[in-house]
Parts: structure tokens; C-alpha cells; sequence
């Protein structure tokens, strides 16, 4: 082939390539886009204040404020409990484990593959825990599914974020005569905003994600007081109301939709300083 | 904490053998094969056919990767080898915000941009009519739900190829793309592979978004522009009133231990793999 035929195919797969990239970046865009000019005209005070008022689904007074604390019980409920279950795992696996055991090699690839199992999974699985425990739709209900869905998230962040602890230090302490447990110690206070990071994305998705809690948290159009009580969520609000013929519920579903879309982006840009500030941290 | 981590490994097998305890009972009214070829789907008459829930999930997958594969992996060449890497910084960090976003704002995205444009511009060049709400709407949202998975974990994989590899391509008078060809794509192959079946097995499992926007016909799709009915929406449309109807409940179990066993399969095959590639190359 001669050089100039090369060249010319060169050219024209660095145009397709930036022409790709082009459109994988800006879809982000679309998709904000979208839904912030679907969303804003209906957005009012009400939408983020109210409840729903009598009437509410055939498009009278109210807003979406039971969807938006319910999402955020569920959503805080599920990463405290996950963070109780998957901060003693991840200091387990990486800290007291060598780290080319059996256990840990097995418990990576294992929470890597849960990390991939979809949220109906997780929402059939609760439910049918919840069966034989007697619960029914609930916000327990719910905090359990999400919890199963994002403690994977958990333990993979907080590894990724162990692993960048130089080694050093905890051979540091250990040769101080430090136990492992208070060289643990010792790592934890180095990772905290790794945690910060890995309570975000947890969290993150936990309030966006319909699949796992649509049997198991049940709806309510009540801001739920107890633990046995159903509860609304934001995912599930938008849902629903987008499947409503009249025309002013359907606005709300994309106020709602917008709403959600806010919650999430302030989610990642925190999430982005905190990662910002631990490199910063780093020894 | 010795007990939790070995709990938590044993749970991925806990859920398996929960969905089967479940689903058991369609076992012994139905074999498997005959639950995988029947295409009737009739709760209330106790006939539970998967084949058209199998078809739909099979199409949108497969248009969902066929769309967002080549996209993806020229962005990851791209932005691997060619873009500086200020641009790099700014577009994977946007790329990974995709992957932050929740589900449903997919689906409302796309009832409101991809259906119109379906309906109006692509499907008519085809056929007579379409509503929009085709397996290739879903198709194309569940695309978009990919990239981010894709474009990291393919770039990851293009960065672990070793630089005198390609300086000695380079050297020997091929031009950068020449060795993009042919060096560095051949030695990234098992690892490109390996993060397409993760896209496929995420794409396989979603649930809302594809549920709002490719129609919900329990009917075999037969072509793009038709609309289908994939395994995650239907438990999700009828977990309502599976308990009133005897054997649903374990149906619908049962499409969930379907796409359990074969999104474990997948998960742990590509993982296994893409361990292999970090491995080879951090250690020589």
C-alpha cells in the first residue's frame, strides 16, 4: 500500500474516532438537557414542599415531598447499614488477609460479580426474604434491598481506595508494635474522605434505583414515620406519574424527574471535590 | 470480620439457591425446555412461555451493543492514544457522570428524544408505521447506559499495553494507526472481549428504562422496529398481582434465576479475565 493511501486511512479513522467521541461525550448534555426543559416549567415550590393533597393524581394541589424523604430515609438508612457490614469486610480482606489468600482472591472476584447482578434481581431476592420473614412492603423492606445493592459498591470503592495507601505505612505500625487492629486504625483515618467518596456513590445509587425497592418499599402518599410503614420514593413518584393520561400529573413527573436529576448531579460534583481533597491527603 | 467476609462470599450462592426455592415449584408442572420454547404467555390459564421474553431481551441486547461498541471503542482509542490529556481529563470524568444517572431519568430521556426520533425520522425509511416504542428505542437507551462501563474499562485495558510494544511498531515505519491495528488492539483483545460481555450482562439485567420505552408486547420481536418485552420488565410489570394467580409467583421468580445464572456466568467469566490482563502486565 502506498504511504498515501496509509495516511489517508489514518485520517479518516482519527475523524470517526473524534466524531465518536463527540457523540459518546455529549449525550450526557442530551440527556440533562431533555429533562431540564421538560422539567422547568412545571417545577414549583409546592413540587419540593407538599405532599400529596386529595385529588393529587387527578392533577390537583400537592407535591412530590413524601417521594423526595422517602428516597432519602431509604437511600441513608441502606448506606449506614451498608457501611457498618462493608467497612469491617474491606479492613478484613486487605488488612488481616494476605493479600494472595484464597479467601481474599475469592471475595473480590465475589463482590465484583455482585457488583454486576441487576437491581430486579436484588428486589426479587428481598422480597422473597421478605416473605419468609413475614414483612411486608415497607421502608425496612426497602432499606434491606438497598443495602443488598449497594454494599458491593461499598466494599469494591473502599478497596480501591485502601489499595492506594502506601504499604508502608502499615508495615509502619505493625513494626511499632501496633496489633492490626490499631494499624487499621491508623489506615481508616488516612481513607477518611475515600469513605466520604464511597458514601456518595453509594448513596447515589440508592436514591436513583426503582427496580429494588418497587416491590419491597411499597408507595405511600404519607411521609412514613416507622419502620413498618411504606414508604414513596422519587424514581418510583416519576414512574408512575409519567404513566398518568392527564397532562398536568405527567408535568410533575418530569419536575420530579428534574428534581432527581439535581439530587444526583450536587451527589457527583461533592463526590469530585472529596476525591480532589485525598489526593491532597496523600503522604 | 472473618465471618462476614466469608458470608458475603457465600451470598452470591444464597441468592441462587433463594430465587430457585422460589421458582421450584414451575419445576414440577414444566420442563425446562418446554418453559424456554412455549411462546404462550398466560398466567391465568397456568401457561408460562418464555420464548418471546427471551427473544425481546436477546434484541435489545444485541442492538445495544451493536450501537455502542464501535462508538465506544473508538472514544477509548481515541482518547488512549491520540487526545492530550487535558481532553482526557475532562471526558472520562464526564463519561463516568453517565454512569451516576439514574435509570428512570434514562427512560423519560428517552420517551421524550429517542421515541419522537424513531417514530418520525428512523422507523418510516422501513416500515408503514411504529409507535416508537420499539426494541430499537431500548436498544439505543440501554447503548447509552453502557458507554460509561465500556469506555473505562476498554481504556483501562488499551493502557496496560506496554509502550515499547508500540514504539517498536512505530520504529519499524508503520503509522500510529497501522500499529493501533495491529499491535495494540490484537494484544487488548481478550481484554476488549471481556468488558464487552460485562456491558452485555449490565445491559442484560436493566430494567426500568428499557421497560418505559420498547412497548411491552409479549410477542416474539421479528424485526427492529417492533416492539418487545424483556425478562427484567415483565417481573417488573406483574409483581403486583402475581400472588393471586397460583404458580406466577414462581414464573416470575424464575425469570429472575434465569437472569441471575446468566449474568453470574458472565460476570465471573469476564472478570476472571480482565484479572488475568492486569496481572500479565503489572508484573512483567
Amino acid at each position: 500500500m502506498s504511504i498515501k493511501k496509509r495516511k489517508a486511512e489514518e485520517t479518516v479513522f482519527k475523524v470517526l474516532m473524534v466524531g465518536a467521541c463527540t457523540v459518546v461525550s455529549s449525550s450526557l448534555f442530551l440527556i440533562v438537557g431533555t429533562i431540564v426543559i421538560k422539567g422547568l416549567p412545571y417545577l414549583t415550590w409546592d413540587m419540593v414542599s407538599k405532599a400529596p393533597q386529595g385529588g393529587f393524581y387527578i392533577g390537583k394541589e400537592g407535591g412530590v415531598l413524601n417521594a423526595i424523604i422517602g428516597s432519602l430515609y431509604l437511600a441513608g438508612g441502606a448506606t449506614i447499614l451498608g457501611l457498618l457490614v462493608s467497612i469491617p469486610i474491606s479492613i478484613y480482606l486487605n488488612i488481616y488477609l494476605k493479600s494472595g489468600s484464597l479467601l481474599n482472591k475469592s471475595a473480590k472476584l465475589a463482590y465484583d460479580v455482585l457488583f454486576g447482578i441487576p437491581s430486579i434481581v436484588y428486589g426479587a431476592f428481598a422480597f422473597s426474604i421478605m416473605i419468609w420473614l413475614g414483612v411486608r412492603a415497607s421502608l425496612l423492606g426497602g432499606v434491606i434491598a438497598v443495602t443488598l445493592l449497594i454494599i458491593p459498591i461499598l466494599v469494591r470503592t473502599l478497596d480501591e481506595v485502601i489499595t492506594t495507601v502506601p504499604k508502608e505505612l502499615k508495615h509502619a505500625a505493625l513494626s511499632l508494635g501496633a496489633t492490626r487492629w490499631e494499624a487499621a486504625k491508623v489506615i481508616l483515618r488516612q481513607i477518611k474522605p475515600g469513605i466520604y467518596t464511597a458514601i456518595l456513590l453509594a448513596f447515589g445509587r440508592g436514591i436513583g434505583d426503582v427496580a429494588s425497592v418497587l416491590f419491597t418499599a411499597g408507595f405511600s402518599d404519607n411521609i412514613p414515620k416507622y419502620l413498618d410503614e411504606p414508604a414513596a420514593t422519587l424514581p418510583l413518584a416519576i414512574f408512575f406519574q409519567l404513566g398518568s393520561p392527564i397532562p398536568e400529573v405527567q408535568g410533575r413527573a418530569y419536575a420530579s424527574a428534574l428534581i432527581l436529576t439535581v439530587i444526583i448531579l450536587a451527589i457527583v460534583v461533592a463526590s469530585h471535590f472529596l476525591a480532589a481533597k485525598q489526593t491532597k491527603h496523600k503522604i | 470480620m472473618l465471618i462476614l467476609s466469608i458470608a458475603s462470599v457465600s451470598f452470591v450462592f444464597l441468592i441462587g439457591i433463594g430465587l430457585y426455592w422460589r421458582a421450584a415449584p414451575l419445576f414440577e408442572e414444566q420442563t425446562l425446555l418446554s418453559l424456554f420454547s412455549a411462546s404462550e404467555w398466560a398466567p391465568s390459564k397456568g401457561q408460562f412461555g418464555f420464548y418471546p421474553f427471551i427473544m425481546g431481551t436477546l434484541w435489545v441486547t444485541l442492538i445495544a451493543i451493536v450501537v455502542a461498541l464501535p462508538l465506544c471503542l473508538l472514544t477509548a482509542i481515541y482518547l488512549t492514544e491520540y487526545a492530550k490529556p487535558g481532553v482526557r481529563s475532562v471526558i472520562l470524568p464526564l463519561v463516568n457522570i453517565l454512569a451516576g444517572i439514574p435509570p428512570v431519568i434514562y427512560g423519560v430521556w428517552g420517551i421524550f428524544f429517542v421515541v419522537p426520533i424513531v417514530r418520525e425520522y428512523i422507523a418510516p425509511q422501513f416500515t408503514d408505521y411504529s409507535s416508537g416504542y420499539t426494541v430499537f428505542t431500548g436498544g439505543v437507551v440501554l447503548a447509552v447506559m453502557i458507554f460509561p462501563i465500556l469506555v473505562s474499562i476498554v481504556s483501562e485495558v488499551l493502557r496496560t499495553i506496554p509502550k515499547e510494544l508500540k514504539d517498536a511498531s512505530l520504529s519499524l515505519g508503520a503509522t500510529k494507526w497501522e500499529t493501533i491495528k495491529k499491535v495494540v488492539l490484537k494484544r487488548a483483545l481478550s481484554g476488549i472481549v471481556a468488558a464487552t460481555v460485562l456491558a452485555v450482562s449490565r445491559a442484560f439485567g436493566e430494567t426500568i428504562a428499557v421497560l418505559m420505552v420498547c412497548g411491552n408486547v409479549p410477542i416474539a420481536p421479528t424485526s427492529v422496529f417492533d416492539g418487545g418485552y424483556p425478562l427484567p420488565a415483565l417481573i417488573a410489570n406483574n409483581f403486583g398481582e402475581m400472588m393471586s394467580i397460583p404458580l406466577y409467583d414462581s414464573a416470575l421468580m424464575f425469570a429472575a434465576l434465569l437472569l441471575f445464572v446468566i449474568i453470574f456466568l458472565f460476570n465471573l467469566v469476564s472478570r476472571i479475565v480482565l484479572h488475568r490482563v492486569e496481572s500479565k502486565y503489572s508484573a512483567s
